[in-house]
């Protein structure tokens, strides 16, 4: 006996990709977006030549580590806002009697995944070539970067579909709810990318790395059950 | 030693289980409940007077300070205990929807950061008189810290909403998600970060050592389960007067 549910004709997977497609055509239709994101990491990585540049070329690795990954985060930060909040409640009404909330929230973690990887890939090579190369280790800090933008873009994206919720100013809200809740994820990126900058064995790393993974895949989890219930107002 | 381990966790988890079910039972009770609130009392007040009078085994650097055991920890698990409630409840909201459930995860947040707050100030009393310095930056410390942030940051959303129904909801959605970062913040990143200055861990005599003796066991516990009511009832009392409020303002 199977209960008496509305069939849904379209597999979960149809609607992931369609909207998936759907981020990146409108993303490219509003090329000012993403160049602005493009511009504010290459702007950010100058300032930071600039400034180190007075004291006669690179920065000691640590400081190095840290102005990365703060960079990384800020730019996660504006990249994740826009998701949510440059919908409109019409628009999310128009969705909802289209897809799966699941839907949406996979594409969009997606989306946002993607877009980070891309970002920081992109961070990566401009800070290499303004500001040197001191990392030792290089699959191991990519490795590590590929798991910090995946769990950047699933914490965000939570995040930021209930700062849109509140409206008025919903980015300054995305940083007060985002940032507290990205600690531990970023406490142990920082770990780990130190590692790489130094050298060090990779079984020194392998502990932490594994906690990313579980921390991504609880965070995912999390958000991926959430969200309905965030989505049904 | 192993099978002590198992039975030392399986306990820790019904007592956990039973805490938040019996939280819930005791913060919504209707009675006066004087029972459990003259024990609460009695435990609270003979703990802090014993947790001074009772004699410590003397060890190096801590010396008398140990007696801190008697009250911070007390705080961080009856925080612990009443923020799970709190998250308890806001999973029943989200499964079924009412402005009770909504103010009863609230109060019970509140109470928990009521709780963490003191657990930071004499956690940082304490280390003013072992390490030296009010803070320092140990992961566990730091871990604490952070953990009321997000709290805070709870509290901030909670006040940018003008629709009531949307607050609670998406508040709710918050205050899991929250609790989930504090789990990994609390308890996974201090033990991965190695070598740490607070009792418990490394370096130091460590808390482990205390736990064997027996007098202070006899301290402790009580204490312990005297924070923990205790939290129960500031959040009874709390959202009593919550509800109070909702009353008024609807006539």
């Amino acid at each position: 006996m199977r209960p008496e549910t509305t069939p849904l004709p379209v597999p979960l997977l149809r609607e992931i990709t369609t909207l998936l497609a759907k981020d990146f055509r409108l993303e490219w239709r509003q090329k000012s977006a993403l160049g602005g994101l493009l511009l504010y990491v290459g702007s950010t990585v100058f300032v930071c030549f600039l400034s180190f540049s007075l004291r006669g070329g690179q920065p000691p690795a640590p400081a190095w580590n840290a102005l990365f990954w703060v960079i990384l985060l800020f730019a996660a930060i504006n990249a994740v806002a826009k998701g949510f909040m440059q919908e409109s409640p019409g628009q999310r009404l128009y969705y909802y009697t289209l897809v799966r909330p699941q839907a949406v929230i996979l594409a969009k973690m997606l989306y946002n995944a993607l877009l980070l990887v891309a970002v920081a890939l992109l961070g990566l090579f401009l800070y290499t070539v303004f500001l040197g190369n001191p990392i030792q280790d290089t699959p191991l800090f990519l490795a590590n970067l590929l798991l910090g933008a995946v769990g950047f873009a699933t914490t965000l994206t939570l995040v930021s579909g209930i700062a849109a919720k509140a409206g008025g100013n919903g980015a300054t809200l995305m940083a007060i709810l985002g940032f507290p809740v990205m600690v531990p994820m970023l406490l142990l990126l920082i770990k780990v990318s130190k590692n790489a900058l130094d050298g060090l064995d990779r079984s020194v790393s392998d502990q932490s790395l594994l906690t990313l993974l579980a921390l991504n895949l609880l965070v995912g989890a999390l958000s991926y059950v959430l969200f309905p219930y965030l989505w049904r107002g | 030693m192993n099978s002590a381990r198992i039975i030392g966790s399986v306990l820790g988890v019904l007592f956990t289980v039973l805490g938040v079910w019996g939280g819930q039972r005791l913060i919504e009770q209707r009675s006066s409940g004087w029972l459990w609130k003259a024990a609460t009392a009695v435990l609270l007040i003979g703990a802090s007077v014993a947790g001074v009078l009772v004699s410590v085994p003397a060890l190096p650097i801590v010396n008398e300070s140990i007696r801190n055991l008697f009250f911070h920890v007390p705080m961080w698990f009856s925080m612990l205990m009443v923020l799970m409630v709190s998250v308890w409840y806001s999973i029943r909201y989200l499964r079924n929807p009412s402005e009770r459930l909504d103010v009863l995860a609230h109060e019970s947040a509140k109470t928990g950061i009521v709780l963490g707050m003191l657990g930071l100030a004499t956690g940082s009393l304490w280390a003013r008189f072992t390490w030296g310095a009010w803070w320092t930056p140990d992961p566990r410390l730091n871990g604490a810290a952070v953990a009321m942030l997000i709290y805070g940051a709870y509290l901030v959303l909670r006040g940018s909403f003008r629709d009531e129904q949307q607050r609670a909801r998406v508040s709710a959605i918050y205050n899991i998600f929250a609790f989930a970062a504090v789990v990994p913040l609390l308890f996974i990143l201090p033990r991965l970060s190695g070598p740490s200055l607070h009792p418990g861990q490394t370096g130091n005599p460590g808390f482990n050592q205390y736990d064997l003796d027996d007098t202070m066991r006899k301290v402790f516990y009580p204490a312990v389960i005297g924070w923990i009511l205790f939290a129960f009832w500031l959040t009874q009392v709390s959202s009593r007067f919550a509800f109070l409020q909702l009353k008024h303002d609807e006539n």
